[in-house]
């Protein structure tokens, strides 16, 4: 109580006191000095109030220099309050201090009794633990004897056990023999053997020893016969090879006869399914038959190899590879003799289910070529089913074309040229069916649930050479081959190809160019993903190909029906008898039939080939006239003057000119449209009317009659071809050749020529 | 050689018929018969200098008509035969006769040059190849390399093999061919081979070439539709025995293989402008080369070109002749 008064009193009295309490505080607490060092510094002067180098009188000073009354009396009463609130707290803070000072002050009290009673128990309780250790030695040292006797008891219980076994053993081998369970045999005689091994100097073990021996040879003895019967299932077999190897048997002895064994009754497999083949069974069956029967051989391979590794892998390899070869050849047959196209999807599975167990015997048997000869096969298979694919689409195409064929033998020329064009569309739409679904079959071998399809070769190779090259590549090129063939071999030796199929396969061709081969092979591309490892047929060699097929095509129709045109004009021309001819009244019967069959070859090309540009009309081609005189080249040709080696003129050198700027080419290339055909072949006929008349001599009326025909088709003619020019410059040769070569050339009048024209 | 510029003659005429002399070796002469309806038609007898280049010309008259086909002995190089059509009472009848060229036309024209163009000398007429029982003789084929004493003439549908007696003018038919099948067949134009002792002829009729046994006057090979269209002309290599070669209004050339008619051993198909090609004939080169020629004519105005050969399948066109304006140049 007094150091609180105390410490009121030096604090309001003594600024100098508390500061040091409060420093010592400070130290206990363990507050940096530091911290206050810095405001310290800061608060040097001596007038801050709150400063540590507060100088109260410099302070006063101060105020009473600086400051007037009023002011003054504020700083007095601001100070004032400031003390004040100063007083209370520090008066609250000394109250609470107080307080738990005292309550401290009970709790160490009340400690000082708890320990002294703490103290007292301890000790009773280190007397009652050394009571008990001394209690516990005692007891273990009476429990010792009894320990080991029990230990040496049990001990015993355990060799009585084993003795009762051997004992019994005899008796059990004998049970287990009766009851055929040879394994649990071999497992108990395993175990006790050592034990007698060991103690076979003791008579009774000696007894036991040779009993079991006995029973044992004879459990040998059985499954060497059960073994060498061979009757028994793969499994059984398999399981008596497991035991006669623990019997100590000779495992070489034992692989060979197993292996013959397993040979044997393969062989009866193999046999069967030799006898199978002949009569064509389903695919699948086959398989399903064989398979099996290989992977089991398998499974037993992997028994022996197991147990007796190094000598039995080679005798097993040579085993599976002499067996595997006979049974591959088997199975090439039957696939061989898959011929038909029909449904692809069952081969495919065969082979996937084959080549499957094949791969399983890749896993028993790691070195081993088999599977790789079962892959091989596989693509071998493949392989010749893309050509059996070929090979129908060629025929399929080749029907079509009888059938378009035979469509087109319908004797009457509208029919013709009607089923011409549905022909044509058709025959395109069915071979791209054909195609697609041909793509569609192939399409199976690279399916993503057929195991194969992950092999390099059907992710490479078999899209890009075979299906893409072998398959339809080779397609596309037949089509063109076999198109131009028609050309070649039915070329001159008469037309046994109908024109209109010329023109048809020509349109196929044309449509291949220009859109279904680029089709045909996108859409392979994208099923088959392939990818060009190996460089491929470019679209762009297959487009040309097809395109000078269908130029070649179109050719030689514009050269039939030229040629047929020219037979009907030349025999008229050959078999009339031009000098002694009544006067013409009407146009020659052949010349209606020209026009008629122009006329409708003209129908039947438009049918599939667009019209094409011809040039300007003039306003009136139908009237044209011309005359026998007309031309200069024919009046100096007609009016020749007798003037023996005549001196080299100009004249002849225009002449030699006109030679080569007017030729004609006659059996030029056609473009792709109706003009350009109808003119090749008008071209042609024209040609060969000028030969023929060129050949003959003609009376006067010969050559009006000429004249006449020239006209009519001059009328009728011009319609048809891009330049209308060359029919009039043809025809005018003709008429002038005619006139050259007439005995009387007294031309018609152009006026009576156009009436019987017009008359018909 | 090769520079030179062509040789071209002209003719007045239309032509048709050509073909070398075969009896002359030292020279290389042609001789072109014209046609022509309205006035007197003509023999042009050509000489090729090939060593100035230039031409020698004569001319004879042929009155009795227009000349379609022309043959030259091969043992006496003033005798001819010509096929020719014969207008009378408005009648056109095809002949064939034997001639003789004037004695002196050589000389006469070398004297006077311009006489023989005003005053042209005539042939003196040997003998007609004709039986009342065929015209319209195509063509007459002289023996190759022979006497001059056998020729065949082809009228209509027949072969008629004829002996020349009496230094030619007397002709007697030794041996006839008929040409059987539907319809009236008709010989266009054949050629006598040189081969085989000349024992076989080959002939042409519409788009097929027939082959003959001059011995038995039998058929031994047929090559159907050996043409689109009619077959123009066709010839032997001199130098291979079995090689044909032929030419037809379709624009092709074609060269045969006559052991295997199926298919033609080459087409040449390279000028589709020329109507139609006649050819062939040989010619001697002075030196006794002796080089084979194929003529190509065009159309009336017959130009034409010659393709030299090393054997068939390798043509090459070496020269270009025009027979109304003759141009010559031999590329050897």
């Amino acid at each position: 109580m007094d150091g609180e008064a105390d410490g009121l009193v030096q604090l309001s009295e003594d600024s100098g006191r508390p500061r040091r309490v409060h420093g010592m505080l400070k130290l206990y607490y363990g507050i940096n000095k530091e911290g206050k060092a810095a405001e310290q510094a800061e608060s040097l002067d001596p007038c801050d109030i709150n400063g540590a180098h507060f100088n109260p009188d410099l302070f006063l000073n101060k105020l009473r220099r600086e400051c007037s009354l009023a002011e003054l009396m504020d700083q007095e009463t601001c100070m004032v309050k400031q003390i004040r609130s100063l007083d209370s707290d520090m008066q609250t803070l000394v109250y609470e201090n107080y307080n738990k000072f005292i309550s401290a002050t009970d709790t160490i009290r009340k400690m000082k009794n708890d320990f002294k009673k703490m103290e007292d128990e301890m000790d009773c309780l280190s007397a009652n633990m050394s009571a008990i250790t001394e209690f516990s030695a005692r007891i273990s040292g009476t429990l010792q004897d009894q320990h080991e006797q029990i230990t040496k008891l049990s001990g015993v219980h355990t060799l009585l056990r084993k003795l009762q076994f051997l004992f019994e053993l005899p008796a059990r081998l004998n049970k287990c023999l009766e009851l055929q369970a040879y394994a649990q045999a071999v497992r108990s005689h395993r175990r006790a053997r050592c034990v007698l091994q060991q103690y076979s100097h003791l008579p009774s073990f000696k007894g036991i020893q040779d009993d079991c021996h006995a029973i044992m040879d004879k459990l040998a003895q059985e499954l060497r016969q059960k073994f060498r019967d061979g009757g028994s299932s793969a499994k059984d077999l398999s399981e008596c090879v497991e035991l006669l190897l623990q019997l100590d048997e000779p495992a070489e002895e034992l692989c060979d006869k197993f292996l013959s064994h397993a040979q044997s009754r393969l062989e009866t497999d193999l046999q069967g399914l030799e006898a199978e083949i002949r009569p064509y069974p389903s695919a699948p069956a086959v398989k399903d038959a064989s398979a099996p029967r290989l992977s089991s051989t398998a499974a037993a391979g992997e028994l022996a190899s197991k147990n007796i590794p190094q000598m039995a892998n080679g005798k097993l390899q040579a085993f599976v590879g002499d067996l595997a070869a006979r049974y591959f050849s088997l199975v090439e047959r039957r696939i061989q003799e898959e011929k038909g196209v029909g449904d692809n999807s069952l081969l495919v599975r065969a082979l996937d289910r084959f080549h499957r167990r094949l791969q399983a015997v890749a896993k028993l048997l790691p070195g081993s070529p088999v599977p790789n000869q079962g892959t091989e096969i596989v693509i071998r298979a493949a392989t010749e089913r893309v050509k059996q694919y070929l090979s129908a689409l060629q025929s399929f195409y080749m029907d079509s074309l009888t059938d378009v064929r035979q469509a087109l033998a319908t004797p009457r020329l509208s029919v013709v040229s009607a089923s011409g064009a549905g022909g044509g569309a058709l025959l395109g739409a069915s071979i791209l069916n054909q195609i697609k679904s041909v793509l569609a079959s192939v399409h199976l071998f690279t399916a993503k649930d057929i195991a194969f399809s992950n092999k390099p070769y059907f992710k490479g190779e078999f899209c890009s050479q075979g299906v893409r090259e072998s398959l339809v590549v080779s397609f596309i090129k037949f089509v063109c081959q076999s198109s131009r063939q028609f050309c070649e071999s039915a070329g001159d030796k008469g037309g046994s190809t109908p024109p209109a199929l010329l023109l048809l396969l020509s349109r196929l061709c044309l449509d291949y160019e220009t859109s279904t081969i680029s089709y045909i092979l996108t859409l392979t591309d994208e099923q088959f993903l392939v990818q060009h490892h190996s460089p491929v047929t470019p679209v762009t060699t297959l487009c040309t190909e097809a395109r000078e097929a269908a130029q070649k095509l179109l050719n030689h129709y514009v050269k039939v029906q030229g040629l047929i045109i020219s037979q009907m004009l030349r025999k008229s021309v050959e078999t009339r008898d031009w000098v002694n001819t009544i006067e013409p009244r009407n146009v020659r019967a052949v010349m209606k039939r020209v026009v008629e069959d122009t006329t409708s070859i003209d129908v039947q090309v438009g049918l599939l080939y667009e019209e094409g540009v011809r040039k300007a009309h003039s306003s009136d081609s139908s009237k044209r006239t011309f005359s026998v005189y007309s031309s200069s080249r024919q009046q100096a040709r007609y009016a020749a003057s007798y003037t023996p080696s005549a001196p080299m003129d100009t004249n002849l050198l225009s002449n030699i000119h006109k030679l080569f700027s007017e030729r004609i080419d006659i059996f030029s290339s056609v473009e792709f449209n109706k003009v350009s055909v109808i003119t090749g072949i008008i071209k042609i006929s024209l040609k060969t009317f000028l030969e023929c008349v060129r050949l003959r001599t003609f009376g006067r009326y010969g050559l009006q009659q000429i004249q006449v025909d020239c006209h009519y088709l001059q009328m009728y003619l011009w319609r048809f071809v891009s330049d209308e020019n060359l029919v009039h410059f043809l025809l005018d040769e003709i008429v002038g050749s005619s006139a050259h070569r007439c005995l009387d050339p007294a031309p018609m009048e152009q006026s009576v020529i156009e009436v019987i024209c017009e008359r018909g | 050689m090769e520079d030179d510029a062509p040789v071209i003659y002209g003719l007045e005429f239309q032509a048709r018929a050509l073909t070398a002399q075969a009896a002359e070796t030292d020279a290389i002469r042609f001789l072109v018969g014209t046609q022509s309806l309205k006035f007197d038609n003509q023999i042009h007898i050509i000489d090729f200098d090939d060593e100035n280049n230039i031409i020698n010309k004569n001319v004879l008259l042929h009155q009795a008509g227009e000349i379609w086909h022309i043959g030259a002995s091969p043992a006496d190089k003033a005798v001819l035969t010509t096929c020719y059509n014969k207008t009378s009472d408005s009648r056109v009848v095809s002949c064939a006769a034997v001639w003789r060229m004037p004695s002196d036309w050589e000389t006469g024209s070398h004297e006077s040059p311009d006489d023989s163009a005003h005053n042209p000398q005539t042939l003196e007429l040997l003998c007609h190849l004709d039986d009342s029982a065929h015209i319209n003789t195509a063509c007459v084929l002289w023996e190759p390399m022979g006497d001059g004493k056998r020729v065949i003439s082809l009228a209509d549908n027949h072969a008629l093999l004829w002996d020349l007696q009496e230094s030619s003018t007397q002709a007697t038919v030794s041996n006839t061919a008929t040409l059987e099948g539907k319809g009236q067949l008709k010989f266009t134009s054949g050629k006598w081979s040189p081969h085989h002792n000349c024992s076989q002829l080959a002939t042409a009729n519409d788009t097929a070439i027939r082959g003959w046994d001059l011995r038995t006057m039998s058929q031994i090979y047929c090559i159907e539709n050996a043409h689109g269209q009619l077959v123009r002309d066709l010839d032997f290599n001199p130098n291979r025995q079995y090689y044909l070669a032929s030419c037809g209004d379709d624009c092709k050339v074609k060269f045969w293989d006559v052991r295997n008619v199926q298919e033609p051993v080459k087409t040449l198909e390279e000028h589709s402008h020329w109507w139609k090609t006649y050819f062939h004939f040989h010619i001697n080169l002075p030196g006794n080369q002796h080089f084979s020629k194929s003529c190509f004519f065009k159309e009336t105005f017959p130009l034409f070109y010659i393709v030299k050969f090393q054997s068939f399948p390798t043509a090459k066109l070496t020269c270009v002749l025009d027979i109304k304006h003759l141009i010559l140049n031999f590329n050897t």
